[in-house]
Protein backbone atom coordinates (compact mmCIF):
# COMPACT_ATOMS: atom_id res chain seq x y z
CA UNK A 1 0.00 0.00 0.00
CA UNK A 2 1.50 3.20 -0.85
CA UNK A 3 0.35 6.59 0.13
CA UNK A 4 -2.04 5.55 1.90
CA UNK A 5 -3.11 6.09 5.65
CA UNK A 6 -2.89 4.46 8.83
CA UNK A 7 -6.46 4.00 8.81
CA UNK A 8 -6.71 1.95 5.76
CA UNK A 9 -4.17 0.01 7.03
CA UNK A 10 -7.00 -1.64 9.83
CA UNK A 11 -9.93 -1.61 7.59
CA UNK A 12 -7.47 -4.18 5.27
CA UNK A 13 -6.78 -5.85 8.93
CA UNK A 14 -10.24 -6.36 9.46
CA UNK A 15 -10.90 -7.92 6.17
CA UNK A 16 -7.94 -10.16 6.20
CA UNK A 17 -9.34 -11.59 9.95
CA UNK A 18 -12.99 -11.70 8.41
CA UNK A 19 -11.80 -15.43 8.05
CA UNK A 20 -12.26 -16.30 12.11
CA UNK A 21 -16.03 -16.14 13.26
CA UNK A 22 -14.77 -14.83 16.60
CA UNK A 23 -14.20 -11.33 14.84
CA UNK A 24 -17.08 -8.54 15.34
CA UNK A 25 -17.18 -4.87 14.36
CA UNK A 26 -18.60 -2.11 16.42
CA UNK A 27 -19.16 1.07 14.76
CA UNK A 28 -20.18 4.61 16.45
CA UNK A 29 -21.38 6.18 13.09
CA UNK A 30 -17.70 6.67 11.87
CA UNK A 31 -17.21 3.53 10.13
CA UNK A 32 -16.45 5.01 6.73
CA UNK A 33 -13.75 7.43 8.73
CA UNK A 34 -12.46 4.15 10.73
CA UNK A 35 -12.28 1.97 7.72
CA UNK A 36 -14.64 -0.44 9.39
CA UNK A 37 -16.96 -0.04 6.69
CA UNK A 38 -14.59 -2.41 4.43
CA UNK A 39 -15.19 -5.24 7.01
CA UNK A 40 -19.19 -4.25 7.39
CA UNK A 41 -19.49 -4.20 2.97
CA UNK A 42 -18.15 -7.90 3.41
CA UNK A 43 -19.63 -9.40 6.63
CA UNK A 44 -23.10 -7.42 7.55
CA UNK A 45 -24.05 -9.95 9.65
CA UNK A 46 -21.09 -9.54 12.42
CA UNK A 47 -20.61 -5.53 11.83
CA UNK A 48 -22.76 -3.85 14.32
CA UNK A 49 -23.94 -0.02 14.58
CA UNK A 50 -23.95 1.41 17.95
CA UNK A 51 -25.33 4.92 16.52
CA UNK A 52 -23.42 7.78 18.34
CA UNK A 53 -23.08 5.97 21.58
CA UNK A 54 -19.74 5.59 22.48
CA UNK A 55 -19.79 4.36 25.71
CA UNK A 56 -22.77 1.84 25.47
CA UNK A 57 -20.17 0.30 22.10
CA UNK A 58 -17.62 -0.17 25.28
CA UNK A 59 -19.32 -2.39 27.61
CA UNK A 60 -20.89 -4.23 24.23
CA UNK A 61 -17.53 -4.83 23.50
CA UNK A 62 -16.88 -6.28 27.03
CA UNK A 63 -20.23 -8.39 26.99
CA UNK A 64 -18.58 -10.31 23.64
CA UNK A 65 -15.35 -10.57 25.07
CA UNK A 66 -16.67 -11.93 27.90
CA UNK A 67 -18.03 -14.96 25.78
CA UNK A 68 -14.91 -15.57 23.71
CA UNK A 69 -15.88 -13.38 20.70
CA UNK A 70 -13.19 -10.79 19.10
CA UNK A 71 -14.78 -7.45 19.18
CA UNK A 72 -13.06 -4.64 17.47
CA UNK A 73 -14.41 -1.18 18.06
CA UNK A 74 -13.56 1.81 16.87
CA UNK A 75 -14.65 5.52 15.90
CA UNK A 76 -12.31 8.76 16.11
CA UNK A 77 -9.74 8.71 18.71
CA UNK A 78 -11.43 11.65 20.38
CA UNK A 79 -14.29 9.74 20.93
CA UNK A 80 -13.54 6.58 22.58
CA UNK A 81 -12.42 9.35 25.05
CA UNK A 82 -15.96 9.66 25.95
CA UNK A 83 -15.93 6.00 26.79
CA UNK A 84 -12.71 5.76 29.08
CA UNK A 85 -14.07 5.36 32.40
CA UNK A 86 -15.87 2.40 30.25
CA UNK A 87 -13.02 1.11 28.99
CA UNK A 88 -11.07 1.27 32.39
CA UNK A 89 -14.35 -0.12 34.57
CA UNK A 90 -15.71 -2.35 32.02
CA UNK A 91 -12.80 -3.77 29.85
CA UNK A 92 -9.16 -3.23 31.29
CA UNK A 93 -10.11 -3.82 34.89
CA UNK A 94 -12.25 -7.49 34.22
CA UNK A 95 -9.01 -8.45 32.01
CA UNK A 96 -11.78 -8.46 28.75
CA UNK A 97 -9.52 -8.87 25.52
CA UNK A 98 -11.07 -5.99 23.51
CA UNK A 99 -10.12 -4.21 21.08
CA UNK A 100 -10.36 -0.47 20.40
CA UNK A 101 -8.94 1.59 17.62
CA UNK A 102 -9.57 5.30 17.31
CA UNK A 103 -8.85 6.86 13.91
CA UNK A 104 -8.00 10.79 13.43
CA UNK A 105 -5.42 10.84 16.12
CA UNK A 106 -3.17 13.92 15.86
CA UNK A 107 -3.21 17.60 15.40
CA UNK A 108 -2.49 16.05 11.19
CA UNK A 109 -6.38 15.44 11.86
CA UNK A 110 -6.63 18.79 9.83
CA UNK A 111 -8.92 21.26 8.96
CA UNK A 112 -11.51 19.48 11.39
CA UNK A 113 -10.26 21.57 14.24
CA UNK A 114 -9.24 20.68 17.76
CA UNK A 115 -12.93 19.02 19.03
CA UNK A 116 -11.46 16.38 16.26
CA UNK A 117 -7.47 16.02 17.34
CA UNK A 118 -6.43 14.01 20.41
CA UNK A 119 -3.85 14.56 21.56
CA UNK A 120 -4.09 12.67 24.86
CA UNK A 121 -5.41 9.20 23.82
CA UNK A 122 -1.71 7.36 23.95
CA UNK A 123 -1.47 9.46 27.59
CA UNK A 124 -4.27 8.72 29.04
CA UNK A 125 -5.04 4.70 27.65
CA UNK A 126 -1.04 3.99 28.62
CA UNK A 127 -2.00 4.41 32.72
CA UNK A 128 -4.48 1.28 32.40
CA UNK A 129 -3.47 -2.18 33.50
CA UNK A 130 -3.90 -4.48 30.88
CA UNK A 131 -4.35 -2.42 28.01
CA UNK A 132 -1.56 -2.70 24.86
CA UNK A 133 -1.46 0.55 23.24
CA UNK A 134 -0.14 0.91 19.51
CA UNK A 135 0.50 3.80 17.38
CA UNK A 136 1.95 2.22 14.04
CA UNK A 137 3.20 4.59 11.23
CA UNK A 138 1.98 3.25 7.95
CA UNK A 139 -0.91 1.36 6.44
CA UNK A 140 1.43 -1.78 6.28
CA UNK A 141 2.34 -1.91 9.74
CA UNK A 142 -1.35 -1.02 11.04
CA UNK A 143 -2.27 -4.00 8.97
CA UNK A 144 0.29 -6.46 10.50
CA UNK A 145 0.46 -5.35 14.24
CA UNK A 146 -3.82 -5.26 14.38
CA UNK A 147 -3.95 -8.77 12.51
CA UNK A 148 -1.33 -9.88 15.72
CA UNK A 149 -3.32 -8.66 17.88
CA UNK A 150 -6.31 -11.88 17.54
CA UNK A 151 -2.92 -13.77 19.29
CA UNK A 152 -2.27 -11.04 21.73
CA UNK A 153 -3.69 -11.52 25.25
CA UNK A 154 -5.10 -7.98 26.37
CA UNK A 155 -7.36 -4.93 25.22
CA UNK A 156 -5.55 -3.11 23.73
CA UNK A 157 -5.93 0.76 22.08
CA UNK A 158 -4.66 1.44 18.82
CA UNK A 159 -4.47 4.41 17.42
CA UNK A 160 -5.16 5.77 13.61
CA UNK A 161 -4.33 8.50 11.87
CA UNK A 162 -6.56 10.38 8.97
CA UNK A 163 -4.07 11.18 6.39
CA UNK A 164 -1.86 9.52 4.05
CA UNK A 165 1.77 9.01 5.07
CA UNK A 166 4.83 8.34 3.32
CA UNK A 167 5.52 4.15 3.00
CA UNK A 168 7.68 3.04 6.08
CA UNK A 169 8.08 -0.56 5.27
CA UNK A 170 6.92 -2.85 2.77
CA UNK A 171 4.28 -5.68 3.86
CA UNK A 172 7.23 -8.56 4.17
CA UNK A 173 9.03 -6.06 7.21
CA UNK A 174 5.65 -5.50 8.05
CA UNK A 175 4.64 -9.19 9.07
CA UNK A 176 8.03 -9.16 10.93
CA UNK A 177 7.01 -6.63 13.62
CA UNK A 178 6.49 -7.41 17.03
CA UNK A 179 3.80 -5.77 19.59
CA UNK A 180 6.08 -4.50 22.02
CA UNK A 181 9.33 -4.35 20.58
CA UNK A 182 10.89 -1.55 19.18
CA UNK A 183 11.54 -1.36 15.43
CA UNK A 184 14.45 0.05 14.58
CA UNK A 185 15.24 1.70 11.32
CA UNK A 186 18.41 3.28 11.37
CA UNK A 187 21.50 2.86 13.74
CA UNK A 188 23.52 5.48 14.68
CA UNK A 189 25.24 6.52 17.87
CA UNK A 190 25.46 9.49 18.66
CA UNK A 191 21.95 10.58 19.29
CA UNK A 192 18.56 8.14 19.14
CA UNK A 193 15.37 9.54 17.91
CA UNK A 194 12.05 7.81 18.96
CA UNK A 195 9.17 8.51 17.03
CA UNK A 196 5.40 7.45 16.62
CA UNK A 197 2.85 8.07 13.82
CA UNK A 198 3.27 10.23 11.36
CA UNK A 199 6.68 12.00 13.31
CA UNK A 200 8.54 8.68 11.79
CA UNK A 201 8.86 10.02 8.53
CA UNK A 202 9.65 13.36 10.21
CA UNK A 203 12.18 11.19 11.91
CA UNK A 204 13.91 9.86 9.23
CA UNK A 205 13.84 12.89 7.69
CA UNK A 206 15.36 14.07 10.71
CA UNK A 207 18.19 11.59 10.17
CA UNK A 208 19.09 12.33 7.01
CA UNK A 209 19.71 15.87 7.46
CA UNK A 210 21.77 15.14 10.58
CA UNK A 211 24.14 12.42 8.62
CA UNK A 212 24.43 15.43 6.36
CA UNK A 213 26.22 17.44 9.23
CA UNK A 214 27.91 14.15 10.39
CA UNK A 215 25.53 13.45 13.44
CA UNK A 216 24.50 9.80 12.94
CA UNK A 217 21.22 9.09 14.56
CA UNK A 218 19.44 5.61 15.42
CA UNK A 219 16.23 5.89 14.73
CA UNK A 220 13.21 4.32 16.09
CA UNK A 221 9.52 3.49 15.16
CA UNK A 222 7.92 3.07 18.70
CA UNK A 223 4.63 1.09 17.44
CA UNK A 224 4.11 0.25 20.69
CA UNK A 225 3.59 2.20 23.60
CA UNK A 226 2.73 -0.05 26.27
CA UNK A 227 4.21 -3.16 26.73
CA UNK A 228 7.47 -0.67 26.67
CA UNK A 229 10.23 -1.75 25.47
CA UNK A 230 12.10 -1.16 28.24
CA UNK A 231 15.73 -3.59 27.84
CA UNK A 232 15.91 -1.80 24.00
CA UNK A 233 15.73 1.09 25.29
CA UNK A 234 18.12 0.84 27.40
CA UNK A 235 20.66 -0.47 24.99
CA UNK A 236 19.82 2.57 23.01
CA UNK A 237 20.60 5.71 25.48
CA UNK A 238 23.98 3.46 26.41
CA UNK A 239 24.80 3.58 22.97
CA UNK A 240 23.71 7.21 22.18
CA UNK A 241 23.79 9.02 25.55
CA UNK A 242 21.23 11.71 24.34
CA UNK A 243 17.51 10.92 23.09
CA UNK A 244 14.75 12.60 21.04
CA UNK A 245 11.11 11.68 21.26
CA UNK A 246 8.58 13.21 18.34
CA UNK A 247 5.22 12.31 18.52
CA UNK A 248 1.56 13.92 17.20
CA UNK A 249 0.33 14.38 20.55
CA UNK A 250 1.10 16.16 23.91
CA UNK A 251 4.18 15.98 25.13
CA UNK A 252 2.77 14.95 28.25
CA UNK A 253 2.40 11.79 29.44
CA UNK A 254 3.01 9.94 25.63
CA UNK A 255 5.58 8.37 23.91
CA UNK A 256 7.48 11.37 25.04
CA UNK A 257 6.13 10.59 29.26
CA UNK A 258 7.03 6.72 28.10
CA UNK A 259 10.64 7.29 27.18
CA UNK A 260 11.25 9.70 30.20
CA UNK A 261 9.62 6.84 32.67
CA UNK A 262 12.21 4.35 31.37
CA UNK A 263 15.34 6.57 30.95
CA UNK A 264 14.92 7.93 34.88
CA UNK A 265 14.79 4.10 35.78
CA UNK A 266 17.12 2.53 33.86
CA UNK A 267 20.27 4.89 32.47
CA UNK A 268 19.17 8.56 32.38
CA UNK A 269 20.35 10.77 29.67
CA UNK A 270 19.34 14.16 28.30
CA UNK A 271 16.02 14.13 26.62
CA UNK A 272 14.12 16.38 24.44
CA UNK A 273 10.24 15.77 23.53
CA UNK A 274 8.88 17.44 20.11
CA UNK A 275 5.16 17.18 20.40
CA UNK A 276 2.32 19.26 21.09
CA UNK A 277 3.36 21.76 24.00
CA UNK A 278 0.49 21.90 26.21
CA UNK A 279 -1.72 23.25 24.02
CA UNK A 280 -4.93 22.36 21.54
CA UNK A 281 -4.95 22.63 17.71
CA UNK A 282 -7.02 24.40 15.12
CA UNK A 283 -8.19 24.29 11.90
CA UNK A 284 -5.68 24.00 8.62
CA UNK A 285 -3.97 21.85 6.38
CA UNK A 286 -1.65 19.20 7.73
CA UNK A 287 1.16 20.59 6.52
CA UNK A 288 0.36 23.94 7.92
CA UNK A 289 -0.23 23.11 11.41
CA UNK A 290 2.66 20.69 12.06
CA UNK A 291 5.00 23.68 10.90
CA UNK A 292 3.00 26.05 13.73
CA UNK A 293 3.09 23.42 16.67
CA UNK A 294 6.90 22.73 15.96
CA UNK A 295 6.29 18.98 14.45
CA UNK A 296 8.54 18.71 11.97
CA UNK A 297 11.82 17.16 10.53
CA UNK A 298 13.53 20.20 11.17
CA UNK A 299 12.31 20.58 14.49
CA UNK A 300 13.44 17.28 15.20
CA UNK A 301 17.10 18.22 14.10
CA UNK A 302 17.07 21.24 16.77
CA UNK A 303 15.62 18.73 19.67
CA UNK A 304 19.06 16.51 18.31
CA UNK A 305 21.31 19.53 18.44
CA UNK A 306 19.75 20.19 21.77
CA UNK A 307 19.94 16.80 23.23
CA UNK A 308 23.25 16.33 22.23
CA UNK A 309 24.69 19.65 23.47
CA UNK A 310 23.16 18.87 26.90
CA UNK A 311 25.36 15.12 26.98
CA UNK A 312 28.47 17.16 26.09
CA UNK A 313 28.06 19.50 28.83
CA UNK B 1 -17.26 -29.15 30.76
CA UNK B 2 -20.24 -30.45 29.31
CA UNK B 3 -22.04 -30.16 26.32
CA UNK B 4 -25.40 -29.43 27.26
CA UNK B 5 -26.60 -25.86 29.00
CA UNK B 6 -27.03 -26.28 32.33
CA UNK B 7 -30.88 -27.29 33.82
CA UNK B 8 -32.17 -24.39 36.11
CA UNK B 9 -33.31 -25.14 39.64
CA UNK B 10 -37.05 -25.07 39.88
CA UNK B 11 -37.88 -23.75 43.10
CA UNK B 12 -41.78 -23.21 44.20
CA UNK B 13 -42.99 -20.00 45.37
CA UNK B 14 -42.91 -20.68 49.09
CA UNK B 15 -39.63 -22.39 48.41
CA UNK B 16 -38.28 -19.59 47.02
CA UNK B 17 -39.76 -16.83 49.53
CA UNK B 18 -37.96 -19.07 52.28
CA UNK B 19 -34.75 -18.51 50.40
CA UNK B 20 -35.10 -14.79 50.12
CA UNK B 21 -35.97 -14.55 53.94
CA UNK B 22 -32.73 -16.34 54.65
CA UNK B 23 -30.54 -14.69 52.18
CA UNK B 24 -32.22 -11.47 53.90
CA UNK B 25 -30.51 -12.60 57.49
CA UNK B 26 -27.05 -12.94 55.28
CA UNK B 27 -27.43 -9.40 53.95
CA UNK B 28 -27.46 -7.98 57.08
CA UNK B 29 -24.83 -10.16 58.82
CA UNK B 30 -22.04 -9.06 55.85
CA UNK B 31 -22.90 -5.65 55.65
CA UNK B 32 -22.61 -5.73 59.99
CA UNK B 33 -19.67 -7.94 59.56
CA UNK B 34 -17.78 -5.48 57.46
CA UNK B 35 -19.15 -2.35 58.76
CA UNK B 36 -19.94 -1.48 55.37
CA UNK B 37 -21.78 -1.83 52.60
CA UNK B 38 -25.44 -1.39 50.72
CA UNK B 39 -28.12 -2.84 53.14
CA UNK B 40 -31.05 -1.30 51.29
CA UNK B 41 -30.86 -1.43 47.84
CA UNK B 42 -29.65 -5.22 48.78
CA UNK B 43 -32.91 -6.04 50.71
CA UNK B 44 -34.87 -3.97 47.95
CA UNK B 45 -33.38 -6.22 45.31
CA UNK B 46 -33.37 -10.20 46.65
CA UNK B 47 -36.65 -11.06 45.47
CA UNK B 48 -35.85 -10.21 42.48
CA UNK B 49 -32.74 -12.19 42.27
CA UNK B 50 -33.49 -15.20 44.22
CA UNK B 51 -36.84 -14.97 41.65
CA UNK B 52 -34.12 -15.89 38.84
CA UNK B 53 -32.06 -18.13 40.19
CA UNK B 54 -35.18 -20.19 41.26
CA UNK B 55 -37.36 -19.88 38.41
CA UNK B 56 -35.46 -19.31 35.34
CA UNK B 57 -31.43 -19.33 35.16
CA UNK B 58 -29.48 -22.31 33.77
CA UNK B 59 -26.34 -21.89 35.72
CA UNK B 60 -24.57 -24.73 37.31
CA UNK B 61 -22.26 -24.21 40.25
CA UNK B 62 -20.45 -27.19 39.68
CA UNK B 63 -19.61 -24.83 35.49
CA UNK B 64 -19.77 -21.58 36.83
CA UNK B 65 -17.95 -20.53 33.34
CA UNK B 66 -20.02 -22.98 31.31
CA UNK B 67 -20.48 -21.03 27.64
CA UNK B 68 -24.34 -21.99 27.10
CA UNK B 69 -24.98 -20.60 30.98
CA UNK B 70 -27.52 -17.57 31.18
CA UNK B 71 -26.19 -14.41 32.58
CA UNK B 72 -27.53 -12.37 35.91
CA UNK B 73 -25.66 -9.26 35.24
CA UNK B 74 -26.21 -6.98 38.47
CA UNK B 75 -25.42 -3.64 36.94
CA UNK B 76 -26.31 -2.18 40.18
CA UNK B 77 -23.04 -3.82 41.30
CA UNK B 78 -23.11 -1.84 45.09
CA UNK B 79 -25.98 -5.15 45.42
CA UNK B 80 -23.36 -7.51 45.64
CA UNK B 81 -24.78 -8.50 49.10
CA UNK B 82 -27.61 -9.80 47.75
CA UNK B 83 -25.78 -11.55 44.50
CA UNK B 84 -23.42 -13.54 47.51
CA UNK B 85 -26.25 -14.38 49.43
CA UNK B 86 -28.33 -15.89 46.49
CA UNK B 87 -24.98 -17.61 45.00
CA UNK B 88 -24.63 -18.58 48.97
CA UNK B 89 -28.52 -20.18 48.70
CA UNK B 90 -27.39 -22.23 45.06
CA UNK B 91 -24.85 -23.65 45.96
CA UNK B 92 -21.74 -20.74 44.51
CA UNK B 93 -20.24 -20.05 47.76
CA UNK B 94 -19.69 -21.50 51.06
CA UNK B 95 -21.16 -19.73 53.60
CA UNK B 96 -17.28 -18.55 55.31
CA UNK B 97 -16.85 -17.44 51.72
CA UNK B 98 -20.04 -14.81 52.94
CA UNK B 99 -17.27 -13.47 55.79
CA UNK B 100 -14.80 -12.29 53.27
CA UNK B 101 -17.50 -9.63 52.22
CA UNK B 102 -15.20 -6.46 51.60
CA UNK B 103 -12.72 -7.97 53.82
CA UNK B 104 -8.64 -7.77 52.43
CA UNK B 105 -8.41 -10.23 49.11
CA UNK B 106 -11.90 -11.90 49.56
CA UNK B 107 -13.71 -13.23 46.82
CA UNK B 108 -16.65 -11.43 47.98
CA UNK B 109 -15.37 -7.69 46.40
CA UNK B 110 -17.13 -4.85 47.84
CA UNK B 111 -19.00 -4.71 44.50
CA UNK B 112 -19.79 -7.66 42.41
CA UNK B 113 -16.37 -8.67 40.38
CA UNK B 114 -16.46 -11.17 37.65
CA UNK B 115 -12.66 -11.63 38.55
CA UNK B 116 -13.11 -12.74 42.27
CA UNK B 117 -16.29 -14.26 42.39
CA UNK B 118 -17.66 -17.40 40.79
CA UNK B 119 -20.64 -17.29 39.22
CA UNK B 120 -20.62 -13.71 38.89
CA UNK B 121 -20.24 -12.57 35.76
CA UNK B 122 -20.30 -8.74 35.33
CA UNK B 123 -17.87 -6.66 37.00
CA UNK B 124 -20.03 -3.74 38.40
CA UNK B 125 -19.69 -0.52 40.42
CA UNK B 126 -19.56 2.16 38.20
CA UNK B 127 -23.33 2.62 37.30
CA UNK B 128 -25.09 2.53 33.64
CA UNK B 129 -23.04 -0.65 32.11
CA UNK B 130 -24.35 -3.83 32.89
CA UNK B 131 -27.08 -3.32 30.06
CA UNK B 132 -24.58 -2.58 27.46
CA UNK B 133 -22.03 -5.28 28.54
CA UNK B 134 -25.84 -7.79 28.47
CA UNK B 135 -26.38 -6.47 25.00
CA UNK B 136 -22.38 -8.04 23.84
CA UNK B 137 -23.45 -11.48 25.79
CA UNK B 138 -26.99 -11.48 23.62
CA UNK B 139 -25.11 -10.66 20.38
CA UNK B 140 -22.83 -13.26 20.58
CA UNK B 141 -25.53 -15.74 21.50
CA UNK B 142 -27.37 -14.41 18.06
CA UNK B 143 -24.05 -15.05 15.96
CA UNK B 144 -23.22 -18.34 17.97
CA UNK B 145 -26.39 -20.30 18.14
CA UNK B 146 -26.14 -20.35 21.56
CA UNK B 147 -29.41 -19.84 23.25
CA UNK B 148 -28.57 -18.25 26.84
CA UNK B 149 -30.55 -15.40 27.91
CA UNK B 150 -29.29 -11.89 29.48
CA UNK B 151 -30.84 -10.77 32.78
CA UNK B 152 -29.67 -7.46 33.72
CA UNK B 153 -30.93 -5.75 37.27
CA UNK B 154 -30.54 -1.90 36.84
CA UNK B 155 -31.52 0.49 40.09
CA UNK B 156 -34.08 3.56 39.21
CA UNK B 157 -31.48 5.52 40.16
CA UNK B 158 -28.61 4.11 37.72
CA UNK B 159 -31.78 4.88 34.82
CA UNK B 160 -29.92 8.68 35.40
CA UNK B 161 -26.83 7.11 33.70
CA UNK B 162 -27.61 8.03 29.91
CA UNK B 163 -25.25 4.80 28.88
CA UNK B 164 -28.56 3.31 29.75
CA UNK B 165 -30.64 4.85 26.98
CA UNK B 166 -27.85 4.21 24.87
CA UNK B 167 -28.38 0.58 25.77
CA UNK B 168 -32.22 0.61 25.38
CA UNK B 169 -31.99 2.26 21.83
CA UNK B 170 -29.15 -0.69 20.66
CA UNK B 171 -31.21 -3.11 21.77
CA UNK B 172 -34.38 -2.05 20.12
CA UNK B 173 -32.64 -1.54 17.25
CA UNK B 174 -30.83 -4.74 16.96
CA UNK B 175 -34.27 -6.50 17.74
CA UNK B 176 -32.29 -8.63 21.02
CA UNK B 177 -34.64 -10.97 22.74
CA UNK B 178 -32.50 -12.91 24.47
CA UNK B 179 -32.32 -9.71 26.78
CA UNK B 180 -34.83 -9.15 29.91
CA UNK B 181 -33.97 -6.31 32.07
CA UNK B 182 -35.45 -5.69 35.58
CA UNK B 183 -35.55 -2.31 36.88
CA UNK B 184 -34.89 -2.32 41.06
CA UNK B 185 -37.20 0.93 41.63
CA UNK B 186 -36.70 1.62 45.14
CA UNK B 187 -37.32 5.32 45.30
CA UNK B 188 -34.21 6.12 46.63
CA UNK B 189 -30.56 6.76 45.69
CA UNK B 190 -27.36 7.19 47.33
CA UNK B 191 -27.87 10.85 48.77
CA UNK B 192 -31.54 11.32 49.08
CA UNK B 193 -34.90 10.11 47.91
CA UNK B 194 -35.07 9.29 43.66
CA UNK B 195 -37.53 12.55 43.21
CA UNK B 196 -35.55 14.73 44.98
CA UNK B 197 -32.35 13.78 43.03
CA UNK B 198 -33.63 13.85 39.81
CA UNK B 199 -37.08 13.32 38.58
CA UNK B 200 -37.51 10.24 36.73
CA UNK B 201 -40.97 10.69 35.43
CA UNK B 202 -42.82 7.94 34.01
CA UNK B 203 -40.26 4.86 33.78
CA UNK B 204 -42.69 2.52 31.85
CA UNK B 205 -43.20 5.40 29.41
CA UNK B 206 -39.69 5.82 28.95
CA UNK B 207 -38.73 2.33 28.39
CA UNK B 208 -41.82 2.02 26.37
CA UNK B 209 -40.53 4.86 23.64
CA UNK B 210 -37.49 3.23 23.55
CA UNK B 211 -39.12 0.17 22.28
CA UNK B 212 -39.59 -2.21 25.14
CA UNK B 213 -42.50 -4.07 26.17
CA UNK B 214 -43.16 -3.17 29.53
CA UNK B 215 -44.51 -4.64 32.50
CA UNK B 216 -45.19 -3.62 35.79
CA UNK B 217 -45.04 -5.35 39.20
CA UNK B 218 -44.32 -6.14 42.85
CA UNK B 219 -40.93 -6.82 43.39
CA UNK B 220 -41.14 -8.43 46.75
CA UNK B 221 -44.76 -10.38 45.58
CA UNK B 222 -42.49 -14.17 44.23
CA UNK B 223 -45.85 -14.94 42.53
CA UNK B 224 -45.80 -11.79 40.57
CA UNK B 225 -41.94 -11.72 39.65
CA UNK B 226 -42.21 -15.60 38.52
CA UNK B 227 -45.34 -14.74 36.35
CA UNK B 228 -43.16 -11.84 34.99
CA UNK B 229 -40.01 -14.13 34.58
CA UNK B 230 -42.65 -16.06 32.26
CA UNK B 231 -44.23 -13.37 30.43
CA UNK B 232 -40.76 -11.91 29.25
CA UNK B 233 -39.61 -15.17 28.52
CA UNK B 234 -42.68 -15.82 26.24
CA UNK B 235 -43.17 -11.91 25.06
CA UNK B 236 -41.47 -11.14 21.69
CA UNK B 237 -39.12 -8.42 23.41
CA UNK B 238 -36.60 -6.83 24.51
CA UNK B 239 -39.07 -6.79 27.69
CA UNK B 240 -38.43 -4.48 30.97
CA UNK B 241 -39.86 -5.51 34.41
CA UNK B 242 -40.46 -2.40 36.33
CA UNK B 243 -39.88 -4.37 39.78
CA UNK B 244 -41.66 -1.82 42.15
CA UNK B 245 -39.90 -2.64 45.52
CA UNK B 246 -39.25 -1.18 49.09
CA UNK B 247 -35.35 -0.21 50.27
CA UNK B 248 -34.12 -1.54 52.91
CA UNK B 249 -37.62 -4.18 52.91
CA UNK B 250 -37.67 -6.42 55.81
CA UNK B 251 -35.98 -4.35 58.52
CA UNK B 252 -38.39 -1.97 59.77
CA UNK B 253 -36.06 0.83 60.19
CA UNK B 254 -34.35 0.38 56.97
CA UNK B 255 -37.71 0.41 55.35
CA UNK B 256 -37.65 3.31 53.10
CA UNK B 257 -35.13 5.17 54.91
CA UNK B 258 -32.25 6.78 52.38
CA UNK B 259 -29.65 6.79 55.27
CA UNK B 260 -29.65 3.09 55.41
CA UNK B 261 -28.22 2.90 51.12
CA UNK B 262 -24.78 2.18 52.20
CA UNK B 263 -24.64 2.50 55.75
CA UNK B 264 -24.42 -0.63 58.11
CA UNK B 265 -26.17 -0.98 61.60
CA UNK B 266 -24.94 -0.83 65.03
CA UNK B 267 -24.58 -3.41 67.49
CA UNK B 268 -28.74 -2.74 68.45
CA UNK B 269 -29.56 -2.05 65.07
CA UNK B 270 -28.31 -5.58 64.10
CA UNK B 271 -30.29 -7.27 66.81
CA UNK B 272 -33.20 -6.12 66.13
CA UNK B 273 -32.78 -6.66 62.47
CA UNK B 274 -31.84 -10.19 63.33
CA UNK B 275 -35.19 -10.26 65.41
CA UNK B 276 -37.58 -8.76 62.64
CA UNK B 277 -35.64 -11.35 60.04
CA UNK B 278 -36.38 -15.09 62.41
Amino acid sequence: MTGAASRDGYGAALLDLAGDDRIVVLEADLGKSTKSCLFRAEHPQRAFSMGIAEQNMMLVAAGLASTGMIPFASTFAIFTERGFEQVRNGIARPGLVAHICGSHGGIHTGTDGSSAQSIEDLAIYRTLPNMTVMHPCDASSTRALTKALVNHGSASYTRTVRNKTRKIYTDEEAAKLKIGEFSVLTEGSDVAILACGVMVQEALDAAETLAGEGVHATVVDVHTLKPFDHDEMKRISESCGAVVTAEDHSIIGGLGGAVAESLTAHHPVPLERVGVKDTYGMSGQPAELMEHYGLTANDIVDAAKTAIRRRNV
Amino acid sequence: MSDNTPEFTDKSVDELVDIARGCRREIVKMVKRANAGHPGGSLSVIDLIVGLYGRTLRVSPTEPKHPGRDRLILSKGHASPAMYAALHAFGFLDETDLHSYRMFNGICQGHVDSKWTPGVDFSGGSLGMGLSFGLGVAISGRLTGRDHHSWVILGDGECQEGEIWEAAMAASHHRLENVTVIVDVNGIQNDDFVDQQMVMGDLSAKWAAFGWKVRDINGHDMTEIAEAIEWSKTTVGPCVILARTTKGKGVSFMENNPSFHGKAPDDEEFKLAMEELA
